[in-house]
């Protein structure tokens, strides 16, 4: 069973990314899990056709009560098994803390069974504190997978998680995998995206286009692969994929300096697209 | 209007609906009645209970005297629990008991915001410079569960840096409903990361681990020269006068005794599943308890031997006390007692008290579970709420190395129709017609208790003994001894009958009348004067 966490700047696309290359991996045959780690709860909306409605967190709120695990782990697309952590509103409560026991819950209802294939854990944009680093702990996630763009913050973002992920990745086993740059069509974006991994010491994994097929599925709830499976952005995901199911490098990241990235985004900014 | 019913008379309909069903009184002789316990408290209700942190640090961690048990956090958690309870120890030959320190991270609001593991790794080098310890265990405090810090990450990093055993507990002080949730996270870190660590075997023939004897007052030392009188040999206690270094070798007992059930009942469970080791709920607290629970065991490891010297030690211990216990059962008997502890010490002590002639009318437990109330039979029926689900319940196999039956399937069956083999009865079964238990009790049912049945003398902790003392009834600690004990085995059972009867028969309180009982406190006219 391999373990894979999403993180990338809020936005960026994380969730959508997650879904539809799950799609992808779930049309190979494998069997997924997604675990939601955002208090929005949002990132199993296109494999299960809409919100899920009750989250891990929700079994600890009704006091008394038995919630069991059919309750809060739904089926969706081809298979793919949705759970959503939850946790608070916006402006209340700890939602990193909230991270940590619903993650730590969910083994005790017994969420990780033997016939998984994968597991992703798709975090939330900010890792503003050690809660959200929970799925990449020890025993948990494995690999990492950061979604970007050519855009400025986008890279900002990465590079920063870059420093979380090398501090878990120094104590623990936990590796970067890649950069999923998610395209907003930046001029010399796939450069550009490519010329920061290989400065971090990892690969720009896949490029994916900015297409409005996924626009149209997502507002059907749905995957491109679900909604539109002969369009090209479907094969995007395809092959993104079979480029995660078939990765073998893995790394611990060498953050960059503020000064080094700003000179990469000149020298690309200045030249032809 | 029984008693019950007149205490439940008081509340609103709500808490009325909450409080019901935690409030019993028994019917008939030893018959057990269904109660609800181990659930969340009511707000604004006044009760004893203590948090998670309590119940892993305070209760079960903090006696072990060759352990650096480290608190993680603020520095209240572990200054108000520094040296609050009397879990007494005798340090070792090499001089090594850290019960008397109190060790704290004291994080501070930077350390909240920027986390906090470098401070607890800085702890620790700071530990192993001053002391040396061959253990540290960390416990985690409220904030350190929000802020994430991965303490068991530097757990092991202490491990592999300094080769030491390192352990750490995420026993923050939310979790759970009350100290036993703590008990049984810091049951979880001992089995999973202690117990069997020292790869000896077993080889002696009489070897027992006392199981929940947190030595309050001296208690253990007192059993403890009971069993070596008798022939035993204690290999580790849990965890009163115990050590890190004993700990490591509990797989090689044949026996455990499980005193305090509730605090230590899953270590008892798991060694069964994981070592093969039979435990037997035993009791010395009280006389006759004493006797049946030497006898049970000599029962148990079937050697004649040993039968003849539980007799012989038996006849001495009893010829001892015999004038002073005669003494004090004459001027005791026909009183009648309360008793308010955490979670077993108020069933054992009733026994104590009945071999005196004291009639126990209210009982109650802070902490409890229903099993500890109804007995185990009723395990398998209880449904985990969602604060359970939340503790980590193992799941343990047995072990390939050193797991070994004493005794056979056959002789195991039959010696369960003789003794307490594995099982517990619960509280209820030793009361009486008429008297009334609460679970998770509060100000307000204690003091409205001892309003309705006025027992002789109440026994409880601090938070409510003076309240109690104050209204004319004479009190006494149980979880402290007053400062006094120890209460187990024979001599001590001598004492707690001196003690009884020094506050029954000086209520220095009842010498006092006060001022409202005599004097007017407020002066008026009553209207139809001049002014009408």
């Amino acid at each position: 069973m391999r373990q894979v966490a999403i993180y990338g700047k809020g936005g960026i696309g994380k969730s959508t990314t997650t879904q539809n290359l799950t799609a992808g991996l779930a049309e190979m045959g494998k069997k997924i899990m997604i675990v939601g780690c955002d208090p929005k709860a949002d990132s199993t909306r296109l494999v299960l056709g809409g919100l899920a409605q009750r989250t891990v967190l929700d079994t600890l709120r009704e006091e008394g009560e038995d919630i069991d695990l059919d309750c809060i782990m739904k089926v969706g697309f081809a298979g793919i098994k949705g759970v959503e952590s939850g946790g608070p509103e916006p402006g209340v409560g700890c939602a990193g803390r909230g991270i940590i026991t619903s993650i730590n819950l969910l083994e005790q209802l017994g969420a990780y069974t033997e016939d998984l294939d994968y597991v992703f854990y798709d975090v939330l944009g900010d890792v503003v504190c050690g809660g959200f680093a929970m799925p990449i702990r020890e025993g948990k996630a494995r690999e990492i997978y950061i979604v970007c763009s050519g855009e400025m913050m986008a890279l900002y973002a990465a590079n920063n998680i870059s420093k979380g992920i090398m501090k878990y990745a120094n104590t623990g086993g936990v590796r970067l995998g890649g950069l999923i740059c998610n395209s907003r069509k930046v001029a010399g974006e796939a450069e550009l995206v490519e010329t920061v991994a290989k400065e971090i010491g990892t690969q720009m994994i896949h490029f994916v286009p900015r297409d409005n097929a996924v626009q149209r599925a997502e507002i059907n709830k749905q995957t491109v692969i679900e909604y539109s499976p002969q369009e090209a952005q479907a094969d995007e995901y395809r092959s993104l994929a079979q480029k995660i199911d078939g990765n073998d490098m893995f790394i611990i990241p060498k953050p960059l300096s503020q000064d080094r990235l700003e000179a990469i985004l000149m020298e690309h900014g200045l030249m032809e697209a | 209007m029984n008693e019950r019913e007149k205490l439940l008379d008081q509340y609103s309909g709500r808490v009325f609906k909450n409080r019901k069903d935690h409030i019993v009184q028994l019917e008939a002789d030893g018959v057990p009645q269904e109660i609800a316990a181990n659930s969340r408290s009511v707000p604004g209700l006044m009760i004893n209970r203590g948090c998670c942190y309590a119940g892993c640090k305070g209760v079960v961690l903090g006696p072990l005297k060759d352990v650096v048990v480290l608190t993680h956090g603020p520095i209240g958690c572990g200054y108000y629990s520094w040296g609050t309870r009397r879990n007494k120890a005798r340090s070792d030959s090499e001089g090594k008991s850290f019960i008397q320190y109190c060790f704290s991270t004291d994080l501070q609001e930077p350390d909240i915001v920027f986390g906090g593991e470098k401070k607890l790794k800085q702890a620790i080098q700071e530990i192993m410079e001053i002391f040396a310890p061959k253990c540290i265990m960390i416990c985690s405090t409220c904030p350190v569960g929000l802020i994430g810090d991965d303490i068991h990450a530097v757990a092991n990093w202490a491990k592999a840096t300094y080769g030491i055993a390192c352990v750490a507990y995420s026993c923050e002080g939310y979790k759970g409903v009350s100290q036993s949730a703590g008990h049984h996270i810091a049951n979880n870190g001992l089995m999973k990361n202690i117990i069997g660590t020292s790869g000896a075997k077993r080889d002696k023939k009489f070897a027992v681990n006392m199981l929940g004897e947190y030595n309050i007052g001296g208690d253990g030392w007192e059993v403890e020269r009971l069993l070596k009188l008798i022939g035993y040999e204690v290999v580790s206690i849990f965890t009163g006068d115990g050590s890190y270094e004993q700990i490591k070798n509990a797989h090689t007992a044949n026996l455990n005794l499980v005193q305090c059930h509730r605090s230590i009942n899953y270590i008892a469970e798991m060694m069964k599943k994981k070592y093969g080791i039979d435990w037997i709920k035993v009791n010395f607290i009280g006389i006759g308890e004493t006797m049946r629970s030497l006898r049970e065991m000599a029962v148990y490891f079937d050697d004649e031997g040993l039968r003849q010297r539980t007799e012989e030690v038996i006849a001495a211990e009893l010829a001892d006390i015999e004038e002073t216990r005669e003494a004090y059962r004459a001027k005791l008997h026909g009183h009648t007692a309360g008793i308010f502890v955490g979670g077993s010490r108020s069933h054992h002590y009733q026994n104590l008290l009945a071999d005196f002639g004291i009639k126990t009318v209210i009982a109650g437990y802070e902490f409890a579970h229903r099993d500890d109330y109804e007995g185990r039979e009723v395990l398998s029926g209880i449904k985990p709420d969602a604060d359970s689900k939340n503790i980590e319940e193992l799941t343990i196999e047995p072990d390939d190395q050193y797991y070994h039956l004493t005794l056979n399937k056959e002789r195991f069956d039959a010696l369960q129709q003789k003794i307490d083999i594995e099982k517990y009865e619960g509280m209820f079964r030793d009361m009486g017609n008429g008297t009334v238990t609460v679970d998770d009790f509060n100000h307000y049912e204690t003091e409205k208790l001892i309003e309705l049945f006025e027992p002789d003398i109440f026994y409880s902790g601090i938070k409510d003994k003076y309240m109690i003392q104050k209204s004319g009834t004479p009190s006494r600690q149980l979880h402290s001894y007053d400062y006094s004990g120890p209460y187990a085995g024979f001599r001590g059972a001598v004492n707690f009958a001196r003690d009884t009867y020094m506050s029954i028969f000086t209520p220095a309180w009842k010498y006092l009348t006060p001022p409202w009982n005599t004097r007017p406190t407020l002066e008026g006219i009553i209207g139809g004067g001049e002014n009408a």
